[in-house]
């Protein structure tokens, strides 16, 4: 008998302790491309701390909705809301890690990093106007490289995605013909080529087919040691798509005037023009603000302490000096009376 | 055959006869667990079950026609024949998609139906009996096989294999020919039309061929028996008498297939080749699909006109599915017809 109670006693005693943790469990929905960085974070910080991050990788659009709904604590975005947007829905938006497109390529007898580009002749090729490897304007670009006459196969994303955000702003910017043909967005009406779903979608098809150029995550082309492409830059400079150039592009942003900040074709002379950061969205004013304060000191933790975490996965971290300035609209999140939520 | 079988008159004869009845082969149980209140629970039960799936089939097309309704203001029934599909424009159209399915679909059943009608022949008039067991086993065990992984063995392996050893040759063969030629263009990278096409046909056979071999073994051996007495070969027999007996079953299983391949989704995405613009009629090139293109576009759709063309989309295959049920339900009523007419 008094052992049955002393279970049933344990079994509630359990139960009051896991509903408490309960109540500190914080979720949050949206971008697939820093989902691995978020499970790491998550899993180190539940270690340390005890609370649980469940973060869910549903893409970005769908994490926006779920943000402006509140049915999470924080949204994430790999493509930043404009200011108007923000103020509009009570959002602020705040960047956490930096990471790069990188342009692909399956070409016989090309090395990685051997072929160099220019925007304008990448977005040429996904016009569809230049359809061969050996087109003069690929060759005049590298002479001495020996470009098979071959039809080129473009490879794209076909689900809607941050990465094609980035690819294709890029485009826009640099190729008059792709601003008012196809224009930026994580999904256009693309002209050409066949769509691979998510990154490894498009690695399988570049890995696979013969003369083909795609577009994947700085990470994926690494690890799949893929034939990167080097890519002129805004400053005239053909630069390599590493941390050192993707921290260069991160620098150069004009953080402290807005966080709408898209870091392709920044005109720092290192800054690989691909580059983009990735974002958090959260309310400016916390209906719950125990969950928005245990939101915000989970990304503290994690500016802290999760620097090395980003960079084994291929992710770059923010400059320290970006990041006191998301520390400071930090201080801009408030609960209900009015007073800011703690982040520390 | 309904009508054959006594039900009304044993009813009849049960109430009356129950209380006469003078040895009963055992003992009575000793109270019946049935009464009037566990009856009428048990009859609302089963009614509130058939009224909540037609509610709930109420409620999906109501929510369909919500969510698109901005894309049906906009565009009206000629979302049906555009062909544009520009998120950044804002401008949609839904033949691309459509097109997609339908095609995809009809290569699957033109493949697999065939390959059905042999695999069920085989199993029923020609196999050796110790073979049957696990032949059929094996076949609708290929049914409980994902289609994520249809879907990534299409890509990795299937697609390349079609490109080298079917792809090119016939582009070879064909070059110049008119028509033909046209049919069989495309960049030589093994996905598009008809690579969806023979995976989902490869999905949808097991599904066709189990319930063929089902109907099939139904037919009453009296039939046959006659049939092979007059002297018929098997084909005869299957063709002239089996086919004939089982049709309405048979069109039933092609029907649940269809209604397979046009909502499959993981298995098509992959090796569809994703692409919203129709260049050319080739089975070769890429094009898209109504459920890959929801696949894809759903989650990073904004609110506004995208997000209500892809429910609209949905919408389209909602209907397209009724009106292949339909159609399937109205055929096998004029097949009966004209049985009676026959006889």
């Amino acid at each position: 008998m008094t052992v049955k109670m002393i279970r049933t006693a344990a079994a509630v005693a359990l139960m009051v302790i896991s509903s408490a943790a309960m109540a500190e469990d914080v979720t949050g929905a949206g971008a697939t491309f820093p989902a691995p960085l978020y499970a790491k974070w998550a899993s180190a910080y539940n270690q340390a701390t005890g609370v649980r991050i469940n973060y869910q990788s549903v893409g970005s659009g769908a994490g926006i909705k779920q943000i402006k709904a509140k049915t999470v604590d924080f949204g994430a975005s790999d493509m930043p809301l404009k200011d108007d947007e923000l103020a509009k829905d009570g959002l602020v938006q705040f960047p956490t890690v930096i990471g790069g497109v990188v342009p692909v390529v399956n070409v016989k007898g090309i090395a990685p990093g051997q072929l160099k580009m220019t925007g304008e002749v990448l977005g040429n090729i996904y016009l569809g106007k230049i359809t061969k490897w050996n087109d003069p304007a690929i060759a005049a670009l590298n002479p001495g490289l020996a470009l098979p006459d071959a039809a080129i196969a473009p490879v794209r994303r076909a689900d809607g995605s941050g990465t094609s955000f980035i690819f294709t702003n890029y485009l826009s910017k640099v190729n008059a013909e792709w601003k008012t043909k196809v224009g930026e967005g994580t999904a256009v009406n693309w002209p050409t080529g066949a769509g691979g779903k998510g990154n490894e979608g498009v690695s399988a098809f570049v890995q696979r087919l013969p003369n083909s150029i795609g577009y994947v995550e700085y990470a994926y082309a690494k690890q799949n040691k893929m034939s990167h492409v080097t890519l002129k830059n805004a400053a005239g400079n053909f630069v390599e798509p590493d941390d050192i150039t993707f921290k260069a592009a991160a620098a150069g942003a004009e953080w402290s005037k807005s966080f709408y900040q898209v870091l392709t074709n920044q005109a720092d002379k290192n800054a690989w023009p691909l580059s983009g950061a990735t974002f958090i969205l959260m309310h400016k004013s916390q209906e719950k603000p125990a969950q928005g304060s245990a939101s915000l000191k989970f990304f503290e933790w994690a500016y802290q302490n999760g620097d090395k975490t980003a960079g084994d996965l291929e992710y770059v971290a923010l400059p320290a000096a970006v990041k006191d300035l998301v520390r400071k609209q930090w201080a801009t999140i408030v609960d209900a009376s009015g007073k800011a939520v703690a982040y520390k | 055959m309904t009508a054959i079988l006594p039900a009304d008159a044993d009813d009849a004869a049960g109430m009356t006869e129950r209380p006469t009845r003078r040895q009963p082969m055992t003992n009575p149980p000793a109270s019946r667990a049935a009464s009037p209140l566990g009856d009428a629970v048990f009859a609302l039960l089963a009614k509130a079950a058939a009224v909540l799936t037609l509610s709930l089939l109420i409620g999906i097309i109501g929510s369909l026609i919500y969510g698109a309704w901005p894309a049906i203001q906009t565009y009206g029934l000629s979302f049906l024949w555009r062909t544009e599909w520009d998120p950044v424009q804002e401008q949609f159209g839904g033949l691309v998609m459509i097109y997609g399915t339908l095609m995809t679909s009809l290569v699957a059943l033109l493949i697999a139906v065939p390959v059905s009608f042999g695999i069920a022949m085989f199993l029923t008039e020609l196999s050796p009996s110790w073979l049957k067991r696990p032949l059929g086993i094996a076949v609708e065990l290929l049914a409980a096989v994902p289609s994520i992984v249809y879907g990534m063995w299409g890509l990795l392996v299937f697609g390349p294999i079609l490109a080298e050893y079917v792809q090119q040759p016939l582009q070879n063969l064909t070059q110049g020919v008119p028509y033909l030629g046209a049919l069989f263009s495309g960049p030589p990278v093994g996905i598009g039309i008809l690579a969806a096409g023979i995976i989902l046909a490869i999905m949808i056979i097991p599904f066709i061929a189990s319930v063929m071999r089902d109907v099939f073994e139904v037919t009453p051996p009296m039939l046959k028996e006659s049939a092979y007495g007059l002297g018929s070969t098997t084909w005869e027999v299957v063709w002239k008498v089996v086919l004939p007996y089982t049709k309405t079953g048979v069109v039933g299983g092609i029907m649940l297939g269809l209604g397979r391949a046009l909502g499959e989704t993981m298995a098509v995405t992959f090796v569809i080749g994703n692409m919203n613009q129709l260049q050319s009629l080739s089975v070769f090139e890429a094009a898209n699909s109504i459920t890959s293109a929801l696949a894809n576009e759903f989650a990073e759709a904004g609110e506004g006109l995208h997000q209500a063309s892809l429910v609209y989309l949905g919408l389209i295959l909602f209907f397209i599915t009724f009106v292949v049920l339909a159609f399937s339900k109205v055929l096998l009523a004029r097949l009966k017809k004209s049985e009676g007419a026959r006889s």
